[in-house]
């Protein structure tokens, strides 16, 4: 046995055994995460006529969503209401973020930071329930409304689209302050010193030093509000009620309501494959690493 | 910067704040605030306050099972994702593991995908092979969903210092096991500590996979969810007033151990 030889069965030894300490943990993936995800694959092939399910695989699925105005109707709803969520959450965020990360004082950043993150992790179906109570035509904003006099009758606010966004936004607003906050913290302020020394103007400071550098903490924080808001289907069914159903609410009635496990299964490769095209859009920006 | 601007600086920071505190609260403080109303529909002008609706919680026996369910697989999904991660994190940090960072990558997925795929894949999967619908299903999708924070968070605490403490640990004659125990646990247990918090929170909050994948003992989220059936009503304010504080409680728990890890 030459040196190399015995080199190369060390090294193989090590590996196994970083191997043995993962593989509860990559086994418990493979078992209940990416085996239900082949499932999933395999029965979106299937097929369902009348009560009956057809196990020959075929497309049939697919071509009744791409040939169906009303199924298909959800794919482009889901993607507008996803972007105006990612759009305005980051226009929310980005300010907070920005006050929070630049002046508020050190000995309370992290107390203000905690605190405007903290409904972050409550329960999200309490949370759309509680945004019902603020929306009710008899609620606070239209009564406020109603008092300053700008409407004469109670606006519908809840169980519409608008209040599907409202409340993504005030969600992932908090979700975007994180990531926005992470990468504008890390930020030199020598950076924008010696940009003030060579004659820039706030704004100027501004758009050609802070932004761009802050720009991967946007990314992050648009890609992660995307791809959750669209995958989300208890925001829209609480909020937006039932009048237009976005994906994943057509995926939960083909489920439930008409027990067709193999159109769900179809539609839920659509929404996967929506993911995997805003990854692909989001990682020419920001590198996703563990 | 002249005194003028500044002062304009701080009353525009203020102000940006203030507004972002009262959207982020105005259902929170709505929600707690009705949830102690005297009348039967939680909307202004406010009177009471009483407790009423608490007890009416508190009498509420599916509301007080589905409280038992949610802690026990909130508890069990975290404990579960937390060793995994914690396992996986060691054999990573410590070993050269050839294709590492495709299999790191493996772990992480699982963020990327809707809950709603992984509760149907679970659901699908699991009636093929003939596990009925059950706590336990339910509790088998948290670990999916709570392992990759986990494994992130262990991972973050076993960097180069602690590697090189544990090198010293060897030198002095420590047994692997004696490694692990003395050195590389206590020195992790801060993240042990922010990882089962942040599981179970999310597990505690989850809906969708416990929805799809329970029955007859459901978890409190299932619950709620049931009550909104019947409109805008101080019992469920008071039951979410009752959500939100333990998942408030878990998120202090994770921030002041995340304190003790930076300290």
């Amino acid at each position: 046995v030459g040196k190399g030889d015995g080199e190369a069965l060390v090294r193989r030894r090590e590996s196994w055994r970083g191997l043995a300490y993962a593989g509860p943990a990559l086994g418990w993936t493979a078992l209940f995460f990416l085996l239900p995800l082949g499932v999933i694959a395999v029965w979106s092939l299937y097929r369902r006529e009348g009560t009956k399910l057809v196990t020959d695989w075929s497309l049939a699925n697919y071509e009744r969503f791409f040939g169906d105005a009303a199924l298909l109707s959800a794919l482009p709803k889901s993607l507008w209401i996803a972007a105006q969520t990612t759009v305005v959450s980051v226009l929310v965020a980005y300010p907070v973020a920005y006050v929070l990360a630049v002046k508020v004082p050190a000995r309370w950043q992290r107390l203000a930071l905690v605190l405007a993150v903290l409904p972050f992790w409550t329960s999200y179906v309490v949370r759309s329930y509680s945004w019902l109570l603020v929306l009710a035509p008899d609620g606070i904003v239209n009564g406020a409304l109603l008092r300053l006099g700008l409407v004469s009758e109670p606006l519908k606010l809840s169980f519409t689209s608008g209040a599907t966004v409202l409340g993504f936004v005030h969600f992932f607003m908090m979700l975007c302050t994180l990531t926005i906050f992470a990468s504008l913290v890390r930020l030199d302020p020598r950076l924008k010193l010696a940009a003030a020394d060579l004659g820039a103007s706030r704004w100027q400071t501004f758009w050609r030093v802070t932004w761009p550098l802050s720009l991967p903490g946007v990314a992050a924080g648009a890609f992660l509000t995307f791809v959750i808001a669209i995958g989300d289907y208890v925001t829209p069914q609480i909020l937006g009620g039932n009048m237009e159903m976005l994906l994943p609410q057509a995926i939960m009635f083909q489920m439930g309501r008409r027990g067709d496990i193999p159109m769900a299964a179809a539609l839920s490769l659509v929404l996967m494959a929506v993911i995997t095209v805003a990854y692909l859009v989001a990682s020419r920006r920001v590198r996703v690493t563990p | 910067v002249t005194g003028r601007s500044r002062t304009l600086d701080i009353v525009v920071a203020a102000l940006v704040l203030g507004l972002a505190y009262v959207f982020i609260y105005l259902p929170v403080a709505s929600l707690v605030l009705f949830s102690f109303h005297e009348g039967k529909i939680p909307l202004p002008p406010f009177r009471g306050p009483t407790l009423d609706w608490y007890g009416r919680v508190l009498a509420n026996g599916k509301l007080v099972a589905a409280t038992g369910n949610s802690a026990l697989v909130g508890a069990g999904s975290a404990i579960i994702a937390t060793a995994l991660g914690f396992l996986a994190a060691y054999g990573f940090a410590r070993h050269r593991v050839r294709g590492a960072r495709g299999l790191e990558l493996v772990l992480i997925l699982p963020l990327t995908v809707s809950y709603l795929i992984i509760g149907i894949g679970l659901l699908v999967t699991f009636s093929a092979v003939g596990l009925p619908k059950s706590l336990l299903a339910v509790a088998i999708g948290h670990v999916v969903i709570n392992l990759p924070l986990a494994f992130a968070i262990c991972r973050a605490a076993m960097g180069e210092r602690e590697a090189r403490l544990e090198r010293a640990a060897r030198d002095l004659g420590a047994s692997e096991w004696q490694v692990f125990r003395r050195i590389t646990i206590p020195l992790t247990a801060p993240a042990l500590a922010a990882s089962l918090a942040l599981c179970f929170t999310l597990s505690w909050d989850e809906f969708v996979i416990a929805f799809l994948n329970s029955s007859f003992d459901v978890t409190l989220p299932v619950v709620i969810w049931s009550m909104l059936r019947t409109g805008l009503n101080p019992e469920t304010n008071a039951a979410g007033t009752l959500v939100f504080l333990v998942s408030l409680t878990a998120v202090v728990i994770f921030e002041l151990a995340q304190r003790r890890r930076s300290a």
